[in-house]
C-alpha cells in the first residue's frame, strides 16, 4: 500500500518535472497548468504516503535514508507550494520540481525497509528535532535554487546577451526577494532544530562528555555560514550576486551535513 | 479646369542631418510662419508641422512647381542656401503626399517607430492652422483622416506596444532588474528626444520621481516641469546617484562624465540597491567599467539595440500590418479626393438624373395603352429634355468660375444638394442597377 503510494507520487513528480521543463522551452500555458496540477497531486500523495508510513512504522518516518530523503523532498515541495500561494516567481517551479524529483529518485533507490527504532532515538524530540531541521533545510534549498537562478540571470544581464534564459528567468528583484524570504524563514528553523538537538543530546548523554562527530561540526559550520549571511544581508546590506553565491556555498554545507547524517547515522 | 494639387514638402531624420534640420526647424512657433505664408497668393490652404525630427509643409495649390519654390524661399531664405534646401528636402504630390502624411501620423516614419508623441504634435500643429484659418476643406479632411488612421493603426496592431525603441528596451531591461518599475526614481542627464522618450516610457510604466540634470539649469527646469520633476545641475550628478534607481544619460559631452569610482562610492551609500544606467549618448557619457560593479547595470545604445533585435520578427509583422492599413486608408482618401473633382461630379450628376428618368419612364410607359413607337420615343425625349434643363444651371454653376465661392466649395455644395456622397462615386454602378430594378 505505502509502496504503491510512493511510486505514484514519484511518477506524478516525474510528470510535473517533465511538464515544467517542456513549459520552460515552449512557454505554453497549458503545459504549465498540467505541471502545476501534477506537482500538487504528487505532493498530496506524498503527504498521505508519509502518514501511512508513520502508522506502519509506529514512529515518525525520518530515520532511514529513504525516509529522510523522501521527507526532505516532501518538505521542499510543501515549502514551494506554501509561498507559491503568496507570490509567484517566474519559472521557479521548473527548478524546484527538478530538485524534488532528484531527491525522490535517491529515496527510491535507497532501501525502503522499516527498521525498528533504536532505544536511544525513542523520544518525543525525534519528530520535533528532525522535522524542524529538515523543513528549515528545505527553505534553504529553495533559497539556493533562487540563488542559482539569480546568478544565471545576472550573467545574462551583465554580458548583455539576452538569449534563451533572459526572457525565461524572473527579474533579479523577484529572486532577491525570494532569497530574503527563504533565508529569513529557513535560518530560524535551522537554529531551532539545533537547539532541540542540543536539548535532546543533553537528555541522552546526561552529564557525559560531548561527542564531537563530523555531523555536529558540519552543522555548526553551516549555522555559522548562514548566520554570517544573515548578518551581511540585514546589517551590511549585502544583496544580489554576493548573497546568492553565499547562499549556494552555505547550502553545500547543508548537503554535507546531511551526507554525514545519512552515512554516520544518529548516535 | 483641374482641381488643386496636394503638395507635401519636408525634411526628416532619415535623409537630412541634424545640422541642417536644426536650421530649418520653425523654432519660433507656428503663428509667424503661417501668417507669412498668407502673402503667397496661389495657396488655397496650408499647414505646417515642425518637431525635432522633422519639418513638414503641406499645401494645396494650382501650380505646384511655382508654389514649391515660393514657399521654400519664403520659409527658409536666409537660413540655408537654395542648394542645400533642394538637396535635403523631399517633395510629394497627391497620392504620395497623402500616404506620407498617414505614415507620419501613425508613427511609421518616426525615428522610434510606434511612439505616440507625433500624433500629439500633429494635432497641436493642426490646431494652429485651423485657428489661423489657413487650412482648406481638403487639408481639413486630410488631417482628420490622418488622426483616425493613426488611431486605427494603434488599435489594430501592436506597433505601439512593442515599439521599435530604445524606450522599449529600457523598460524591458528595467523590468528584469527591478521586477516592477512602480515607484522607481529616474534621473535624466542631458536632454534629447530619445532620452526624453525613454524617460516618458518609464514614467508611463509607473516610475515615480523624475530628476533632470543638465548643464544649463534653465533647460533642466523646463524638462522637469514637463515630467513634474526636479531640476539639478550637472555638478550634483554624483550626489544624486543615492536618490535614484534609473539613470538615462544623453549629454553632448565629448568625454565621460561618470566613472566607476564615483558609482562605487554611491553604491556603498545605497547599501547595494541596484542601479540601472542607460547611456544613449554618442560618444558615450558613462565609463563602461561601471558595469563591472555589483548590482550596477550599464547599457549603451548598442546594447539596447540588441534587446530590440530580440523581438524584431514580431515587430516586423506589426509594421507590415500597419503599412497595409496606411495604404488602404490612402486609397480610400484618394477615392474621396477624386470624387471631389469636377468631371466625376458632373458625370455622377448626369447618371443620377438619368437613373431617375429611366425609373419614372419604366413606371409610366407600360400604363399608356396603344401608343406608337414614335410617341413613346418623344415621351422619352421630353423626359430627358426636362432633366437636361433642370441640370443646366447647376452644371453651369460648377463649371464657370465664381467670384466668391471657389471650385472645391461649389463641388461640395452641388454634391450635398443632389446627395452625391462619397460612397456614391464608387458604388454608382451598384446604385444604378438598384434603380433599374
Amino acid at each position: 500500500m505505502s509502496y504503491l503510494l510512493f511510486q505514484i507520487s514519484f511518477a506524478c513528480y516525474l510528470l510535473a518535472t517533465a511538464a515544467y521543463f517542456y513549459f520552460f522551452f515552449k512557454q505554453d500555458s497549458l503545459l504549465r497548468r498540467i505541471a502545476r496540477g501534477g506537482f500538487f497531486v504528487a505532493a498530496g500523495l506524498h503527504t498521505i504516503y508519509i502518514l501511512v508510513r508513520y502508522f506502519e512504522a509506529g514512529h515518525t518516518p525520518i530515520t532511514s535514508i529513504h525516509e529522510t530523503v523522501s521527507f526532505f523532498a516532501w518538505s521542499i515541495a510543501c515549502c514551494y507550494l506554501s509561498f507559491r500561494w503568496r507570490y509567484t516567481v517566474k519559472n521557479f517551479g521548473t527548478f524546484a520540481s527538478l530538485m524534488v524529483f532528484i531527491l525522490m529518485l535517491i529515496a527510491s533507490l535507497a532501501s525502503r525497509e522499516i527498521v525498528p527504532l533504536p532505544p536511544n532515538l525513542q523520544s518525543w524530540l525525534l519528530p520535533v528535532h528532525a522535522s524542524i531541521s529538515i523543513v528549515g533545510d528545505a527553505f534553504l534549498a529553495l533559497a539556493a535554487i533562487g540563488g542559482g537562478m539569480y546568478l544565471l540571470q545576472e550573467r545574462e544581464l551583465k554580458q548583455k546577451r539576452f538569449g534563451f534564459l533572459f526572457s525565461r528567468l524572473p527579474s533579479l528583484e523577484a529572486l532577491d526577494k525570494l532569497n530574503n524570504h527563504c533565508i529569513s524563514i529557513g535560518f530560524p528553523l535551522m537554529t531551532l532544530g539545533m537547539v532541540t538537538g542540543y536539548i535532546w543530546a543533553r537528555q541522552i548523554w546526561g552529564g557525559q562528555d560531548w561527542h564531537w562527530d563530523s555531523k555536529i561540526v558540519w552543522s555548526m559550520i553551516t549555522w555559522l555560514l548562514y548566520a554570517g549571511l544573515m548578518h551581511q544581508r540585514f546589517v551590511m546590506g549585502w544583496r544580489g550576486r554576493r548573497a546568492s553565491l553565499m547562499t549556494i556555498v552555505a547550502f553545500c554545507a547543508v548537503l554535507l551535513t546531511f551526507w554525514f547524517l545519512l552515512v554516520g547515522g544518529h548516535k | 479646369m483641374r482641381s488643386d494639387t496636394i503638395v507635401l514638402l519636408g525634411v526628416n531624420h532619415k535623409k537630412t542631418p541634424l545640422a541642417v534640420r536644426e536650421k530649418l526647424a520653425l523654432t519660433g512657433g507656428y503663428e509667424e510662419p503661417l501668417e507669412r505664408l498668407r502673402q503667397i497668393k496661389g495657396l488655397n490652404g496650408y499647414f505646417l508641422l515642425s518637431t525635432c525630427n522633422r519639418v513638414e509643409i503641406l499645401f494645396t495649390c494650382q501650380q505646384p512647381e511655382a508654389m514649391r519654390i515660393e514657399v521654400l524661399d519664403l520659409l527658409f531664405a536666409g537660413k540655408v542656401t537654395r542648394e542645400e534646401v533642394r538637396d535635403s528636402i523631399y517633395s510629394y504630390e497627391n497620392e504620395e503626399a497623402v500616404q506620407h502624411l498617414f505614415m507620419v501620423s501613425s508613427s511609421l516614419d518616426s525615428m522610434i517607430v510606434g511612439e505616440s508623441q507625433i500624433l500629439g504634435q500633429l494635432k497641436e500643429a493642426f490646431r494652429h492652422a485651423s485657428e489661423q484659418k489657413t487650412s482648406c476643406q481638403v487639408i481639413n479632411k486630410l488631417l482628420h483622416k490622418s488622426f483616425s488612421v493613426a488611431k486605427r493603426v494603434r488599435t489594430e496592431t501592436q506597433i505601439g506596444a512593442s515599439a521599435v525603441s530604445i524606450s522599449y528596451a529600457a523598460v524591458e531591461l528595467g523590468r528584469k532588474i527591478f521586477g516592477d518599475l512602480r515607484g522607481k526614481r529616474v534621473m535624466l542627464v542631458g536632454a534629447g528626444e530619445m532620452a526624453e522618450l525613454a524617460a516618458e516610457h518609464l514614467v508611463g510604466q509607473g516610475a515615480a520621481d523624475m530628476i533632470v540634470a543638465n548643464r544649463t539649469l534653465e533647460r533642466a527646469m523646463k524638462l522637469a516641469d514637463r515630467f513634474n520633476g526636479r531640476a539639478v545641475g550637472l555638478d550634483e550628478l554624483v550626489e544624486q546617484l543615492v536618490n535614484v534607481d534609473i539613470i538615462i544619460s544623453s549629454t553632448g559631452a565629448s568625454d565621460l562624465i561618470l566613472f566607476k569610482k564615483e558609482v562605487s562610492g554611491a553604491m556603498r551609500k545605497r547599501r547595494g540597491q541596484p542601479l540601472f544606467f542607460i547611456d544613449i549618448a554618442v560618444p558615450r557619457d558613462l565609463d563602461p567599467e561601471i558595469n563591472k560593479l555589483d548590482n550596477v547595470f550599464l547599457y549603451d545604445i548598442d546594447d539596447l539595440n540588441n534587446v530590440v533585435e530580440m523581438n524584431r520578427e514580431q515587430r516586423d509583422k506589426e509594421a507590415v500590418k500597419a503599412r497595409r492599413i496606411v495604404e488602404e486608408e490612402s486609397l480610400k482618401f484618394n477615392r474621396w479626393i477624386d470624387s471631389q473633382e469636377l468631371t466625376p461630379t458632373i458625370k455622377e450628376l448626369r447618371q443620377t438624373v438619368d437613373a431617375i428618368c429611366r425609373t419614372e419612364l419604366a413606371r409610366t410607359l407600360p400604363r399608356l395603352n396603344g401608343i406608337s413607337k414614335k410617341e413613346q420615343k418623344s415621351i422619352e425625349r421630353m423626359a430627358s429634355a426636362i432633366a437636361g434643363k433642370i441640370l443646366h444651371n447647376p452644371m453651369q454653376y460648377l463649371k464657370t468660375d465664381h467670384p466668391c465661392v471657389d471650385q472645391g466649395e461649389r463641388i461640395a455644395q452641388v454634391r450635398s444638394l443632389f446627395k452625391l456622397h462619397e460612397e456614391n462615386c464608387t458604388l454608382s454602378q451598384k446604385s444604378q442597377t438598384r434603380d433599374d430594378e
